[in-house]
């Protein structure tokens, strides 16, 4: 199968394609006008580095060697000028750049030093494996959620509650921001350790009548107190 | 392409090696073809399970190291022509070993095999982390004890995080297999159940191995159980746990107390 490929002239296409210029607009005076632009350069050179600029000449009335003379000294401020504008073209040479009509005002994202995005406050983290032996789970947040187990040897610390949809026989440390409304809650309780705000209890403090049913456990003032649930 | 299972627990001594040996001898005995590889490098075991002690030229840290090729470090059973083992080396230690090595190594294994079964040491350093690195699926070697059980799931959080698989996303398939299981003491109360080690370490069983005199007598002579006492219950479990391992549909058996005629004779002890 061999195609003998003829030479295929592509027809020459045109597209229309916009985009985005800075517009300076000089105003008499024209000497005045530049010193402002100087100082504004002086703050933040390298403004205009690389960024097409359009010259909107509608305020001012210029000759041919004015024009030429303003191009220049923007140029020398590392200014290219892209196309003029509000000019009549019979003034324009062709060494100039061209003129342009029918620009339109947008808003010009200025670039910035970009602020961090802010995120929404996550106010909780959930967990839906179980925490196992030797894993740390810290979230100063807010509440932490465990659909699972949390392992001997496991520890839960979190800025909120935590809730443990498992036996936890790990260590739960909860409120430790300094919040002493957070509650520590779970399905079946063998903790090795309880801790509210910094008040804590251990394995050994724990009610045996507790052991094995479903609790929570929160604080009363300065004291801690573990019920069961239902 | 070979599946690569590692053999891990945590804890030492609930008996990681015997199992890689018997499970690696069961597969092989199933027609498949298996490499068992020590990573106990110091503390190697594994060929005196296999009873390859004596033909140990090269090792596993000679070929991660570019010393030997991996032909030349392999050695065949003797009693199984499709099960190879890979040695470990007694006079290094773990840090010899490199993850870059182990990969290779590993990926050269691959093509040849149908299982390479990783013997990981204990603990949860280097040695038993790259053990686990690569694995497709492990067995979590458990004893009905608290230390064992909560070192299991510390070895199971790291299955799940540390693992090429977990890193990439994916999950590395697990199994306990529950070994030197006491009927008697387990009656008593003195073990764990097997509901609650199941229960803490949320993860599927593969077996129950009772603890056996079998496995002793198969170990000190240097023979897999499931080679050398086919008929003991201790290698029929590990047989079970192979086909389950493989995808079979096997019933779990709970070994139970046999008691000879002297127990049933002197069973109850007066007051």
């Amino acid at each position: 199968m061999d195609a003998i490929a003829g030479p295929v002239t592509q027809p020459v296409r045109l597209r229309g394609r916009s985009y985005l210029a800075f517009v300076l607009t000089p105003v008499v005076p024209i000497m005045e006008w530049l010193h402002e632009l100087d100082d504004t350069l002086v703050r933040s050179p390298g403004f205009f580095v690389g960024k097409p600029v359009v010259l909107d000449l509608s305020a001012v009335e210029l000759s041919r060697a004015a024009i030429t003379h303003l191009i220049v000294s923007l140029d020398k401020k590392n200014i290219r000028v892209l196309g003029i504008e509000g000019v009549d073209a019979s003034l324009l040479t062709s060494n100039m750049p061209p003129a342009l009509s029918g620009g339109r005002t947008c808003a010009i994202a200025l670039a910035e030093p970009e602020k961090p995005e802010v995120k929404p406050p996550v106010a909780s983290l959930m967990l839906d494996i179980p925490v196992r032996s030797g894993q740390s789970v810290v979230f100063p947040d807010g509440d932490v959620t465990v659909l699972g187990s949390v392992g001997s040897g496991a520890e839960i610390v979190a800025g909120g509650s935590i809730h443990v949809y498992g036996t936890l026989r790990g260590r739960a440390m909860a409120g430790v921001n300094g919040n002493p409304s957070a509650r520590i809650f779970c399905q079946k309780i063998e903790a090795e350790l309880l801790a509210i705000d910094g008040y804590y209890q251990t394995a050994e403090e724990l009610d045996a009548s507790l052991r094995n049913r479903p609790a929570q456990a929160w604080l009363d003032g300065r004291i801690m107190r573990i019920t069961p649930l239902t | 392409m070979a599946k690569v299972l590692v053999v891990t627990s945590g804890k030492g001594g609930v008996g990681k090696t015997t199992s890689t040996a018997a499970i690696g001898a069961a597969l092989a005995q199933s027609g498949q073809k298996v490499v068992v590889v020590d990573f106990d490098v110091g503390l190697r075991n594994l060929d005196l399970v296999m009873g390859a002690e004596r033909r140990v030229v090269f090792d596993l840290i000679n070929v991660v190291q570019g010393v030997a090729k991996l032909s030349q470090a392999l050695i065949r059973d003797k009693r199984l022509e499709n099960l190879w083992l890979l040695p470990a080396s007694q006079t290094r230690d773990k840090d010899a070993l490199t993850e870059e090595g182990v990969a290779r190594v590993i990926a050269e294994l691959k093509p040849s095999f149908d299982w390479v079964v990783c013997d990981s040491p204990a603990g949860i350093e280097r040695g038993a982390t790259l053990a686990m690195r690569f694995a497709d699926e492990a067995i979590i070697v458990t004893n009905p004890e608290v230390s064992s059980v909560r070192d299991s799931d510390r070895i199971i959080g790291m299955l799940d995080s540390k693992t090429v698989r977990a890193e990439n996303g994916e999950r590395v398939e697990k199994h306990i297999l529950i070994s030197r299981y006491d009927a008697g003491r387990a009656a008593r109360g003195e073990m764990l159940g097997i509901e609650d080690v199941l229960e803490i370490l949320a993860t599927p069983l593969l077996g129950i191995i009772p603890e056996s005199q079998d496995i002793l007598r198969a170990s000190n002579i240097g023979c897999p159980v499931t080679l050398n006492s086919p008929g003991s219950a201790a290698a029929r479990a590990y047989m079970d746990a192979t086909k389950r391992l493989c995808g079979e549909t096997v019933p779990m058996v709970v070994p139970a107390e046999r008691k000879g005629l002297f127990n049933k004779l002197l069973g109850r002890r007066a007051a």
